[in-house]
């Protein structure tokens, strides 16, 4: 591994953390208003995933999909501008934290219908067959989706037409309220991939590297018609499902196990990768920790653009309704 | 019949009405997303699971095209199912065994098949949630043929319905409202029916008919009180069923009043507004002294910003408005 990519991958995954962190702030202060599923602990999957892609590969996400929105380069003034749902937002303030997209970028959109972009991505990686462009397609979902039917169809479908897409899913063990082991008779996503002849992988989620290194080789598989490649990464969210924890009326209704949450936190996969920077020597705290300002500063500018950004004009309500070109 | 009075809300009525009605009658079993979550369907399903164990009350994974084909399943095999999508934008998932199965079943086959399934959905909007997560799609619903749609504005009927919806031998789609949760009244404690298919005039008045349902009989409950005092005397319906219409009681006042204005809490075109509007056009047109007027939302998605939100849902005070417009 380059020098140079552990430190893009630390600055990345560190930009995540500190949005996600201070959204989570927002919404306790009461500034931000729309449902915000946070990826606080899942930073390493955006992240790895999407540095072994190209600008001009595509992306389809769900409604965790803040950090693949800033991983895959979409503009961080854009997103929190959109999820205080500002016109100036990613998408102009209509959509809000759930519904963000960056096309410019490749990141095509998340929606919060589970499972509900996955065949999306199937269409796109069949546009790019059909073109013959060497670029893939990447879905992200849960494993919450895994109930989904269309998944299975899509599996069915991709590997039938050997399309360039990559199965990205963010196993991180619960489903709402629900831990894995109430909505599945195996725990194993992966192998729900192996009947349709998908080479897939089961990894560890909170490392970067790891997750990197599949990735690449992942797409490279789906180049030479190898594809479609399946990854699970196994890992956790440290927030509540949805905003920074599960307390409802000061009353917490986070059912997980605090031991479960305590030592899924001493797995921290940005911790991770700074520790391996300074074990390895790659940079010294110092410059670490200009490194971090530098980020608190961009978090810190985005939240006054957002604020600051003029909001929706009512008399447009409409305006988005149909393309009118 | 005196009936033991208890004050509760809206969201603990359709509770009560699950609690008895599953303790009442084995056959009775229900699914669905989050009965055993602490926060996701409110508190409808509080202590369902620790009453009643995981057979007859069952959380299931997100898989709403299933589960749903699983309630229906149930039905015909002599359970009486109610299946609960905790949002009714989830439910499009399962617009195969609602749309081609369940309101098709009896027909298809030559009649003589009870199908006592009850889907229910949840509207859950605001709260800047978007697009996905703020649909109130009764409209869709009411249009197929085979299905009753009922939506209850108030915990009594709430109650009343949800009882009624289970009993019945054809599938019912129970509509509710997050909106209406804490929304509390007197409720009978025992069992009891609210008819299906049967509206009820909230208030009597002769100057023009509103007609609602759910959450929008509140807000023209509220405008009507407001217009009372500037002595406009609207008569205000409630629908609580959509589907079968109680056409009859909407004539009958159309035909006093001699006016109409339909408030629905959804999409204008081709929706439950426009059906009522052309009952009243082909049936009771030579009473009307004005134009019907219908107050819906926007044919638009729903949008995330709350500025945007609060200029597309419809309060009170529309409905005022466009009455002394439509009086004028
Ligand atoms: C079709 C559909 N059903 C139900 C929901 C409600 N819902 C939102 S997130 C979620 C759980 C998803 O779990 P998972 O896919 O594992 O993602 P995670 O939240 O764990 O990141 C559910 C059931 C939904 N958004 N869409
Ligand atoms: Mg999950």
């Amino acid at each position: 591994m380059k020098k140079s990519d552990l430190i893009k991958f630390y600055k990345q995954m560190l930009l995540i953390r500190r949005f996600e962190e201070k959204t989570g702030e927002l919404i306790l202060k009461g500034e931000i208003k729309t449902p915000c599923h946070l990826c606080i602990g899942q930073e390493a999957v955006a992240v790895g995933v999407c540095s072994a892609l190209d600008k001009q590969d595509y992306v389809f996400s769900n409604h965790r999909g803040h950090g693949h929105y800033l991983a895959k380069g979409g503009d961080i003034k854009k997103l929190m501008a959109e999820i205080f749902c500002k016109e100036t937002g990613c998408s102009y303030g209509r959509g809000g934290s759930m519904h963000i997209i960056a096309r410019e970028q490749g990141f095509m959109g998340s929606a919060p219908i589970v499972a509900g972009t996955v065949s999306l991505a199937l269409g796109a990686a069949l546009a790019l067959k059909i073109k013959m462009e060497k670029r893939v397609s990447v879905s992200f979902f849960g494993d919450g989706a895994t109930g989904e039917g269309v998944l299975y169809e899509s599996l069915n479908f991709s590997a039938l037409k050997k399309l360039p897409l990559i199965f990205v899913c963010e196993n991180n063990l619960y489903s709402t309220h629900l831990p894995i082991r109430e909505c599945r008779p195996d725990i194993g996503i992966f192998k729900i991939a192996q009947p349709f002849g998908i080479k897939a992988f089961q990894i560890d989620g909170n490392d970067v590297l790891k997750i990197y290194e599949t990735a690449k080789k992942a797409k490279k598989m789906c180049l030479v018609s190898k594809g479609p490649v399946f990854i699970e990464c196994l890992t956790y969210r440290q927030s509540g499902h949805v905003g920074p924890n599960d307390r409802i009326q000061s009353e917490n209704k986070d059912i997980r196990p605090k031991r479960e949450v305590e030592a899924w936190k001493k797995k921290d996969p940005v911790k991770r990768i700074r520790n391996l920077i300074i074990d390895k020597k790659v940079l010294e705290s110092q410059k670490l920790e200009k490194i971090e300002k530098e980020i608190e500063k961009e978090v810190e500018e985005a939240y006054k653009f957002a604020k600051s950004s003029p909001i929706c004009k009512k008399e447009e309500i409409n305006k988005y309704v149909f393309n009118q070109e | 019949m005196s009936l033991t009075k208890n004050k509760i809300s809206y969201s603990l009525a359709i509770n009560q009405a699950l609690i008895q009605l599953i303790k009442s009658d084995g056959s009775i079993v229900l699914l669905g997303q989050g009965v055993k979550s602490p926060w996701y369907v409110g508190n409808t399903s509080r202590d369902l699971v620790k009453r009643f164990g995981e057979k007859r009350v069952i959380d299931t994974p997100v898989s709403e095209n299933a589960v749903t084909g699983i309630g229906l399943g149930l039905a015909l095999a002599g359970s009486r199912a109610v299946v609960v999508h905790p949002r009714m934008d989830f439910m499009l998932y399962a617009m195969d065994p609602i749309i081609n199965q369940a309101a098709n079943w009896n027909y298809m086959y030559g009649g003589g098949i009870k199908v006592p399934l009850v889907i229910w959905g949840i509207i859950n909007r605001g709260g800047e949630q978007g697009a996905q997560h703020s649909q109130a799609l009764y409209g869709i619903f009411s249009h197929i043929p085979g299905l009753k749609v009922v939506m209850p504005s108030n915990p009594y009927d709430a109650k009343g319905l949800m009882i009624s919806a289970v009993y019945d031998n054809n599938p019912v789609i129970f509509i509710d409202d997050r909106w209406l949760y804490n929304l509390e009244q007197e409720v009978p404690e025992e069992i009891y029916r609210v008819p299906i298919g049967k509206a009820e005039i909230k208030r009597e008045g002769k100057d023009i008919t509103i007609v609602s349902a759910s959450y929008m009989l509140n807000e023209s409950l509220k405008a009507s009180d407001e217009l009372n005092k500037k002595g406009i005397y609207p008569e205000v319906i409630d629908l609580k069923t959509i589907k079968p219409l109680d056409a009859d009681l909407i004539l009958k006042s159309v035909k006093k009043t001699g006016r109409l204005l339909i408030a629905d809490a959804s999409w204008k075109s081709f929706g439950v507004s426009s059906e009522i509007s052309a009952l009243v056009s082909e049936n009771a047109l030579s009473s009307l002294k004005a134009p019907v007027k219908r107050l819906c939302l926007y044919d638009a998605p729903a949008p995330a910003s709350s500025q945007l939100e609060k200029a597309y849902y419809l309060t009170k005070d529309d409905i005022i408005r466009e009455v002394k417009n439509i009086l004028k």
